[in-house]
Parts: C-alpha cells; sequence; structure tokens
C-alpha cells in the first residue's frame, strides 16, 4: 500500500477515510503488532493506524515464514515433492498433500483406485476436523476464553493419534503417493474411527456450548468486521469465510474431486458475514466431516481389502516381493527411484477444499521428470487480503479476533 | 505397580488433607481460648498494631502465593488438565519454585522509559494494595490472645478502603506511562477509562448498605448485621453491583482489559520482568484477596457464622470459631473470581464502559435512592429485604423476557445443485 507523503507526514484522523471518524481532533499513532505477537497465529505482522483504540488503517506485512517451497519444488521429482507440500499448511496438511496429488494424477493421467480414494476422503476430512479445533480453541483464546482451547485440544489430540498411527507422523504426515497412498490402514484403524466419530457429535455440541450462548460473546462478536457478499468475492475470500458471508461456493460441490461428489453431506451457509458467523460455521461444518467420514468408513468397510495405489508400474513402486523375482519390477523401481516419471507437457490446475478455503496446484510441465513451475493458490494468502477490508475502523481488541475469524495460517502465507 | 501401597486415592487425599487441615483449626482454636475473660482496653498498644500489621501482610504474602497454586489447580481442572503438580507433593512447593525464578530472572529496565517512575509503578501498586487489609474484622473484640483481631478500627474505615485501593490503580497508570511502550500506554489508558466507568458505580452501590448501618466502621457494620441479619438480605442489588465491580476492580477475566494478553500482550506490564512483574501479579491478587474479604465482611455477616446456625445448640457451639468462618467466606469468593476466570470471555473496554455507565451506574443509583427513602421514612428494614426480593424477579423476568433469540442457525441445504 503505497502511502500519500503528505498525509504520511501529518498524520490527523481527517486524512483516512472511515466512516464514522471520532470528532475529537486527535493524532494517529502507528502501532506495529507482530512479528512475535501472541495472537498473530504466527509470523504475521500488521502495522495499524489507531485512533485511540479504533483502527483507520491496517497493512499487513508478510514473509516472515517464506521458505521457498515453490521454487524447491522445481528441482525435486514429483514424488519428492511430496515432503514439502504438508509443510506448507501444518494445520490441515492431509490438504496439500492431496491438493498436489490430484494435480500431479491428473497430469500424469493415473488412476486411483477406490479404496485408496475413500481414505483419503476420510483422513482428510479427519484432518479438517482437527484444523477448526485449532482454529476454535485459538480464536476462543483471541477473545479472553482460556478454557475452551484445552477443550478443543483434547479431540485434535485424538485424530494427531490416528494419524501417527497411520503415517507414524503427527503433523507431516507423508501418507499420499501420486496415484494413492504410501500404504494400507493398520487393521482395527477403521474401528478407533468410529470410536472417534461416534464420540464426536456430541463433544462438538460441548465446544458449541462453550461459546454460542454466552452473552458476551455475542456482544464481542456479532457484526464485527462484517465482510458483504460482493466485497467477499471481489476479495476472493474462500472457504468458511465466504460461506459465512451468505455466498455458497464449496469446491467439494462445486468441481468435486475424490469422490466427493459420491458423499451425501451439505453446506453450511450462514449469512452475518461477521465474526460470530465465521466461528460458528466452523462448528457446522464439522458436523458435516463427521458425516462424510462415517459415510467414508462404511464405504471402506463395505470395499473390504484392494490395491491402493495405481498399478500402473510407470508411476508407482512396484511390490517390495516382485522385487526379488521380476526383473521388470527392478528396472521400474530403479527408474522411479533415480529419476522419477516424466508426466507430458502441459499445465494442470485442480481445485480443492482446504479447511482455509478454495486450494489447489498449478503445475507446469515441461515434459521432465521435475515440475517446470509450481503455483500454490494458498487460500489463506487469498483471504488474508480481506483483513484491511475487514479491520477497518474496528477496535484494536477486536483485531485479533477478526485475524482469528479469517484463520490464516503463515505457513500457508508465506509457502 | 506394587498392589499392597494402593490406597483408595480419595482417602490418601483427605488425609492429606486433614495433616494441613487439623494443625490450622487447632491453631484458630487456641487462638481463640486464649481470649482472657477481661480485657477493657479500648485499642490495642503500639507494638501488638505493629505486630498484626506484619502478620497480616506477611499472610497476604503467603496466601498471594498460594492463591498462585489454587487458582493454576483449580483452573487446570475446570480444563481437563493437570496443573502444577510436580514441585512438591502435589505441587505445594511451586510457589516456591515461582518465587525463585522470578526474583533471579534478569531485571530489564527499558532504555528509555522513565526510570524512576518505572521502579516505583510497582511498589505503588503492591503497597496500595496491602493496606487496605488490616481494616478487616476477623473476629469478636480481643479474639487474638486478648487483643483485638484486627489492625486497626477506623470510624472511616470504608472510605478509608475506597481511597487507598484507587490510589493503588495509580500503579498501572504509572506503570504504562513510564514505559514508553505503545502496548503499556494503551493498557494503562485502557484500565483508566474502566476505572472511571465502575468506579463510580462501586461507590454509589455501598452509599445505601452504609446509610442502612449508619456507620462507615467494618465492625460496626458486622455488629450490624449481627443485629438485623445479613445485609445481602436487605441490599440484594448492591450486593450483586459491588460483586462485579469488585471484579473490574481487580482486573479480572471479564474485565481484564489493561492486560488482555492477547492484544495488548500484558498490557501496562509488557515491558516489565522479573520481581517487578511479579509484584503487579502480587497486587493484582491481593486486591483479589482484599475483595474477597470485603464483600462477606459487609454482606455476608462478616466472620460470623449464620445467625440460623447459632440457634441450633451443638454446632453452634462446636462451630463457633471466630477465624473459620471468615476464611470460609474469602476461599467461597476466591474461589467464585477463578471459577468466572475459567468461564467468561473478556469484554471490550467501550463495553465495559457501556455496562457500568449505563447497567450498573443507573442501577446503583436507584436503589440508594429507595433505601434512602425506607430509611429516610423510617419504615421497618424488612421493607428492603422484600424489595431485594423483588428486584431479584424483575431482574430474572428482565433476563428471560429480553434474552436475545440465539436460534441454532441452520444451514442452507443442498449446496452446489
Amino acid at each position: 500500500m503505497v502511502r500519500d507523503p503528505q498525509k504520511l507526514h501529518s498524520p490527523s484522523v481527517e486524512a483516512y477515510d472511515i466512516a464514522d471518524a471520532p470528532e475529537l481532533k486527535s493524532e494517529v499513532m502507528t502501532l506495529n503488532v507482530g512479528p512475535q505477537h501472541p495472537s498473530t497465529h504466527g509470523v504475521l505482522r500488521v502495522v495499524v493506524d489507531l485512533s485511540g483504540e479504533q483502527i483507520l488503517r491496517l497493512t499487513p506485512h508478510i514473509g516472515y515464514l517464506h521458505t521457498g517451497f515453490e521454487k524447491n519444488m522445481e528441482h525435486r521429482t514429483y514424488t519428492q515433492c511430496l515432503t514439502y507440500t504438508p509443510r506448507m499448511d501444518y494445520l490441515h496438511s492431509f490438504s496439500h498433500d492431496l491438493a498436489y496429488a490430484l494435480s500431479v494424477e491428473k497430469l500424469v493421467g493415473a488412476q486411483v483406485p477406490p479404496r485408496a480414494q475413500a481414505i483419503r476422503v476420510m483422513l482428510n476430512e479427519l484432518s479438517r476436523i482437527a484444523s477448526h479445533l485449532v482454529f476454535l480453541g485459538t480464536g476462543l483464546l483471541d477473545f479472553g476464553a482460556l478454557t475452551p482451547f484445552f477443550y478443543a485440544f483434547r479431540e485434535r489430540e485424538a485424530v494427531l493419534d490416528l494419524f501417527e498411527w497411520v503415517s507414524g507422523q503427527r503433523f507431516h504426515h507423508n501418507y499420499i503417493r501420486i496415484g494413492g497412498l504410501k500404504e494400507d490402514l493398520p487393521p482395527e484403524f477403521l474401528g478407533e474411527v468410529k470410536k472417534f466419530i461416534a464420540q464426536m457429535p456430541a463433544r462438538i455440541d460441548e465446544y458449541e456450548a462453550l461459546f454460542r450462548e454466552s452473552p458476551i460473546f455475542y456482544e464481542r462478536a456479532r457484526g464485527v468486521a462484517v465482510i458483504p457478499p460482493e466485497a467477499a468475492i471481489n476479495l476472493s475470500l474462500t472457504g468458511g469465510s465466504l460461506r459465512a458471508s451468505g455466498v455458497n461456493y464449496d469446491v467439494r460441490k462445486a468441481y468435486p474431486y475424490a469422490g466427493y461428489e459420491t458423499y451425501d453431506f451439505d453446506v453450511p451457509v450462514l449469512t452475518g458475514g461477521d465474526v460470530f458467523d465465521r466461528m460458528v460455521i466452523r462448528i457446522l461444518e464439522m458436523r458435516e466431516s463427521v458425516k462424510i467420514i462415517r459415510q467414508a468408513v462404511e464405504r471402506l468397510e463395505a470395499l473390504g481389502p484392494g490395491p491402493i495405489r495405481d498399478p500402473n508400474p510407470q508411476i508407482s513402486l512396484p511390490p517390495r516381493h516382485l522385487l526379488e523375482t521380476s526383473m521388470e519390477a527392478v528396472i521400474y523401481h530403479f527408474k522411479l527411484v533415480t529419476e522419477g516419471f516424466h508426466p507430458a507437457l502441459g499445465e494442470v490446475y485442480v481445485p480443492t477444499e482446504s479447511a482455509r478455503g478454495e486450494l489447489g496446484y498449478y503445475i507446469v510441465s515441461d515434459g521432465g521428470s521435475m515440475p517446470y513451475r509450481v503455483k500454490v493458490r494458498a487460500p489463506s494468502f487469498v483471504n488474508l487480503q480481506s483483513l484491511p477490508y475487514a479491520c477497518k475502523g474496528v477496535q484494536m481488541a477486536d483485531m485479533v479476533v477478526v485475524i482469528a475469524s479469517l484463520d490464516p495460517v503463515m505457513g500457508d502465507v508465506d509457502r | 505397580m506394587n498392589q499392597t501401597q494402593q490406597k483408595h486415592p480419595r482417602l490418601g487425599r483427605l488425609q492429606t488433607r486433614l495433616a494441613f487441615g487439623a494443625p490450622l483449626l487447632a491453631g484458630l482454636a487456641l487462638a481463640a481460648e486464649a481470649t482472657p475473660a477481661a480485657s477493657s482496653s479500648a485499642t490495642d498498644p503500639l507494638w501488638m498494631v505493629g505486630i498484626k500489621a506484619f502478620l497480616v501482610i506477611f499472610g497476604l504474602l503467603t496466601a498471594f502465593a498460594y492463591m498462585t497454586l489454587i487458582e493454576r489447580r483449580l483452573l487446570a481442572r475446570i480444563q481437563v488438565r493437570q496443573g502444577p503438580n510436580r514441585v512438591g507433593p502435589g505441587g505445594l512447593l511451586q510457589p516456591l519454585a515461582d518465587a525463585i525464578k522470578s526474583i533471579f530472572k534478569e531485571d530489564l529496565v527499558v532504555a528509555r522509559a522513565d526510570k524512576v517512575v518505572f521502579v516505583l509503578a510497582p511498589m505503588i501498586s503492591v503497597t496500595f494494595a496491602v493496606l487496605t487489609f488490616g481494616l478487616i474484622p476477623f473476629g469478636p473484640k480481643d479474639a487474638f490472645f486478648g487483643y483485638d483481631p484486627w489492625v486497626i478500627d477506623l470510624d472511616v474505615g470504608l472510605l478509608y478502603v475506597f481511597a487507598v485501593s484507587e490510589i493503588a490503580i495509580y500503579g498501572i497508570f504509572l506503570a504504562g506511562w513510564a514505559s514508553n511502550s505503545k502496548y503499556s500506554l494503551l493498557g494503562s489508558l485502557r484500565s483508566s477509562a474502566s476505572l472511571i466507568s465502575y468506579e463510580l458505580a462501586l461507590g454509589i452501590s455501598l452509599l445505601a448498605p452504609v446509610l442502612l448501618v449508619g456507620s462507615l466502621n467494618l465492625r460496626e457494620i458486622v455488629e450490624w448485621q449481627h443485629q438485623n441479619g445479613w445485609l445481602i438480605l436487605y441490599m440484594l442489588p448492591a450486593f450483586a453491583i459491588f460483586l462485579l465491580t469488585s471484579m473490574a476492580e481487580a482486573a479480572r477475566t471479564p474485565f481484564d482489559l489493561p492486560e488482555a494478553e492477547q492484544e495488548l500482550v500484558g498490557g501496562y506490564n509488557t515491558e516489565y520482568s522479573s520481581i517487578k512483574w511479579a509484584l503487579f501479579q502480587m497486587a493484582e491478587y491481593i486486591h483479589l484477596i482484599t475483595a474477597s474479604a470485603l464483600i462477606p465482611t459487609l454482606f455476608l455477616g462478616g466472620w460470623r457464622m449464620p445467625g440460623f446456625m447459632e440457634q441450633i445448640p451443638l454446632i453452634g457451639g462446636l462451630f463457633a470459631l471466630p477465624y473459620l468462618w471468615m476464611f470460609v467466606k474469602i476461599a467461597l469468593f476466591l474461589f467464585f473470581f477463578i471459577w468466572v476466570r475459567g468461564t467468561l470471555f473478556r469484554l471490550r473496554y467501550d463495553q465495559l464502559m457501556v455496562f457500568s455507565w449505563g447497567r450498573l451506574f443507573p442501577l446503583a443509583l436507584a436503589w440508594f435512592l429507595l433505601s434512602a427513602l425506607v430509611v429516610a421514612f423510617k419504615w421497618p428494614v424488612a421493607v428492603l429485604g422484600w424489595l431485594s426480593l423483588l428486584s431479584l424477579v424483575v431482574f430474572s423476568a428482565y433476563v428471560i423476557l429480553t434474552a436475545k433469540p440465539r436460534p441454532r442457525p441452520l444451514p442452507r441445504m443442498g449446496a452446489g445443485d
């Protein structure tokens, strides 16, 4: 944001375009918040111009977590890139794995077996629940409520345990492979998932009870930082924040992927567009996720054991036992490990719905074994640009709440 | 695991509690028994006042230390976790560890701070926080080994309490100003903004009981309650307002805006470290303890047990220990404050101002006028009791009738079709 130097040197409230600018002539205080600040959810830095405690202008400064993942991916084979993807959005890391894999699979024309599809959907929704729980816990912490945080993290712990069991990792579970999955689910895993989703609806009610009926929460969140639907569309807002503004857009319904079109679930849409609705809509989305997981578990049980990877030997590694008997398998194995596969020339983009919004990997292939260019359409990055709009005119105390309600993950923003 | 050594956990806990509680009770009983029959001195000798003042400060500081532990354990219990339980048995030495840690941490003074005021501010805070507790009567006359169980008996007691506890807010102002930091400045501005809003309601809410009792002396207020019944029965609205504003005065959770950790990173104490920071914490907790002692003294019969229990022969005799009831009541309110902290959200500072000026202040004023009428026309006190009951009914009806309809939001179905 380029500032008018005239305004810069004579900061008075009149210089700002605020509808209800205070009548009192006062000096504007410029306050730097972050990058080390307990409530900016990572290393977001915002510079706010304050009149008293009213925010006249807010400028986000990003890039403190920039790690150059996209550039690095140009020098790794398509399979190796999967190491980078979960590290971007560390709260819903499965979504990045999935989005990347879907793009590459479209590029090479891989066929993902139905069992792997169902497992992907199940784990993606589990991960979404974990992400929404972190959102709720830390978001309500910004309202000054200490307790919901611990309750939310109790259930998140259960999800992380499930992921640790299935992939060996709690955060960066590198479980997806191009064309399928790393390996099949451990035995008895589905039973544990069933136990989890059996208790989850009651727990979601509990989280809702922890804040929705509180009059203080209502007063603080209702009508704060309203983003009307037109503005939300113009700001490219996606995900729960967009649906809280009354726009019915969910990639899982609009452009179904990974078999989401075969699951029965609803997309909650609220019309307030304020902090209150942005908090509540995540609760509603968790309920829908539980519904999807239940169906995925039923489907997996009906499917029974089966392949979890595209059998095409040019894409996925041959089964281990074949290496001792088949020369062909050894050759494929060698080629895949040393060089990777070579997709055809082309560009591909597959939108997906992450916990934060529309997420997609735009991949350009030059026919080599490494992507020519990878560009991530990261929902946190795009959603964050509505922060100056949403924060204009709100109180300083509400700023942290608005940041929390937009749910940015700085790894996802800076990449 | 050794099966033979397993005890019933609740039994074990009970034993621990008895082990700590029994000597305390015995000491209290001894203190009460040691009361000589005839002690007619109107005031205690100066050396005795000195000893008692020392005891109060010593007691308050210990209470502060253990209050942090109790608060952390209770909050942990509310928040499905364990809380500090590693240092000493059941975490009992945790306050000691905290104290050692905060003393030995590096004591930073901000380079561009106003150094004198910067150092002075936490001292002001804690000094004036300690000063009020000495007025609170803990038992009948001569209950403290033949001397009075209060440090000083002031006829303008209540006035003094408010004067002193308001000066303590200066610590926060000055800290925010002297730190030369924008966060601290915002914090101290918030505390001044909230001070002028809740203070008026706080003061006026107490005018009504003072008018009824006809004395500002805390001891006489307790005596009046012994004669006529607890003031909460006659002064329910005043009690409610005073409870809320006490929370604001101690800057506790629904009103902890001056130090809002989430947006102001500690507010006025952002730039403080080491023992200076601990002093602010100390002041906050001592305010809390004082408030928890003041509320029962003013509204819940002070150190006396509930009147109807005195009539029951056995219980009336057994539990007539003077200090016991005071401690029970203090503990009750401390628990209440911790409970609130574990439950509620923080108000925004403009909301606190609207709440104080728009709700509490008119309520306090109206109640004061009503009770002034009752006193002026010399109507029986029972009228105020009925009025209290009526106000409770009206308040409940108001809450029920004006409750904002917050229906479960119904998602629009069939998205994407």
